[in-house]
């Protein structure tokens, strides 16, 4: 059995004021796979990705994370199997310094302290944020936020990485730079993000999700050849697609 | 500059001083947090008509201020920011208490001032004990020590949060506040009706804010509970600062050092 596989099956879920953020949606990722999310605002990207760690329980349908059934019994295994990166590293990053941060999930999952020191210094090296770790998060920019709430995660070892719009936010360096430590972490990958550039770069496989419901599931290169869709969805080619802006020639 | 990001600036300031490396830096939380109480408590001990008792206990926040490397305009700022609401607190002492209790020659001075003086000095004192007690520890370190000093872990999570989400809040209320200073026009706009509904608007984003924090903490398994680093290190240099301190607030509480100084001086000049 592999921790690595994520089903989702005939997943609903309908928000407290009627709204319907997700229907019948379905779909299977195997180990090793790097899958964007993608979709206009609204289309329930971040509704789905936080039913993958039981943050909000579906209407209908089930989640399986390594074939077990996401329950109330089974969320602390399942919530050490899946590590989630918020949109807004404000969010994930609460106690006093980077350091004790890094060392929360290490240190909830029973971790003796030597080996969560461990586990914290080789998180932030690997994000490229030792020399914070005594640092309070206020004082931090945007983009070492970021790369913390990242190593927050990675702190806990998850065989998979769910992350939502990871690019959000960060210069172009700092975009570069996290695109380059995510193509390292060779575990299940998925993402939402607007920046499709980035899935395009990092993600053999896309879903697009319309107003609660996957549009398309399938190679991202072939999604993105399919203008009618894109539109359809309100989405559009990456700019790596677009041409030239210049001389108008396109690069297909 | 906004009101707000000054005084958000102006606490990252003071948390960044606690990052000194003086003597007094590092003494353990704990001894420091201990020493500040007993020097409160010794002021706030002495009668409404106290000066004389009062001035002895001014050498602590200057041995402190200037042993911790402190910048003393800074300090000296804060200490003036609470005047105003020290002096609403006794501005009617002078006018209520009109019994005379010195003498200055020709001049009666009148128990309502001596009261008021005498309440300016104790919240000086005490006020700044406590910022210096920040400024070389830092708010976070200061919360684990009360903890560790046997207070609830649950009142120092919530002060933990408040610290940590304070400044979140405070850049939330600082780009609310100038999203509608720029579409007033440089005039009051709709005055005081539109802070109504922008402090709501905060509330319910903090409201939202808040749920989101529990589900990444509970992302990474969180359970209820806090599982902090213990550093137990009290050293013999720990131990004498507090018992120093604490001989010296006793002595000075119960000797009355001005008065003794005072007679001593007028015994041997008479």
């Amino acid at each position: 059995m592999s921790h690595h596989i994520v089903e989702v099956k005939n997943l609903r879920h309908v928000y407290a004021d009627g709204t319907v953020a997700l229907d019948t949606v379905s779909f299977r990722i195997t180990h090793g796979e790097s899958v964007a999310i993608i979709g206009a605002n609204g289309a329930g990207k971040s509704t789905l990705l936080q039913h993958l760690n039981g943050c909000i329980t579906a209407t209908s349908g089930e989640v399986f994370i390594g074939h077990i059934p996401l329950t109330r019994n089974t969320l602390p295994a399942i919530r050490r199997t899946v590590g989630m990166v918020f949109q807004y590293p404000d969010d994930q990053l609460f106690m006093p310094t980077v350091f004790e941060d890094v060392a929360f999930g290490p240190r909830n999952q029973g971790l003796p302290e030597e080996l969560t020191a461990e586990r914290v210094r080789e998180a932030l090296e690997l994000v490229g944020a030792a020399h914070l770790a005594s640092k309070p998060p206020y004082h931090l920019s945007g983009g070492e936020k970021k790369r913390v709430a990242i190593a927050t995660v990675l702190a806990m070892s998850p065989d998979v990485l769910v992350m939502d719009e990871p690019t959000s936010g960060l210069d172009p360096f700092a975009r570069r730079q996290l695109m380059g430590l995510l193509r390292e972490f060779h575990h299940t990958k998925i993402f939402t993000s607007h920046d499709l550039d980035m899935v395009l770069e990092l993600c053999p496989r896309t879903i697009i999700l319309h107003e609660g419901i996957i549009m398309a599931d399938g190679a991202t290169a072939d999604i993105f050849a399919n203008d009618h869709l894109l539109a359809a969805c309100r989405l559009e080619k990456p700019f790596a697609l677009q041409g030239c802006p210049v001389c108008r020639t396109s690069t297909n | 500059m906004n009101a707000i990001t000054t005084a958000v600036i102006d606490l990252k300031q003071l948390e960044l001083f606690a990052q000194g490396d003086t003597q007094v830096h590092g003494r353990d939380a704990r001894v420091k947090v201990l020493v500040t109480l007993f020097f409160i408590l010794s002021v706030i001990s002495y009668h409404r008509y106290e000066i004389n008792g009062l001035l002895p206990f001014t050498l602590f926040p200057i041995i402190m201020v200037c042993r911790a490397e402190l910048p003393i305009p800074y300090l000296a700022r804060k200490m003036l920011l609470i005047c105003p609401f020290i002096l609403l607190i006794g501005a009617f002492n002078p006018l209520l208490d009109r019994s005379t209790l010195w003498q200055v020659g020709s001049i009666e001075i009148s128990g309502g001032c001596i009261s008021l003086l005498s309440l300016l000095l104790r919240s000086f004192l005490t006020i700044g004990a406590a910022l210096i007690l920040v400024a070389t520890t830092g708010f976070t370190t200061i919360c684990q020590a009360l903890e560790r000093l046997g207070m609830p872990e649950v009142f120092t999570v919530q002060l933990l949060f408040l610290h940590r989400y304070l400044f979140v809040l405070a850049e939330e209320a600082e780009r609310a506040s100038r999203a509608r200073e720029l579409r007033s026009c440089g005039s009051t706009g709709r005055g005081i009706g539109s802070f109504g509904s922008l402090t709501g608007h905060l509330l319910l984003r903090t409201w939202q804010r808040a749920e989101r924090i529990h589900t990444t903490m509970l992302s990474r398994g969180f359970t209820g509970q806090f599982h902090g680093q213990r550093r137990e290190r009290f050293s013999h240099a720990d131990l004498t600062f507090l018992i120093s301190w604490s001989v010296t607030f006793l002595l000075m509480r119960t000797m009355e050092p001005a008065t003794l100084l005072g007679s001593f001086i007028t015994g041997a000049f008479p």
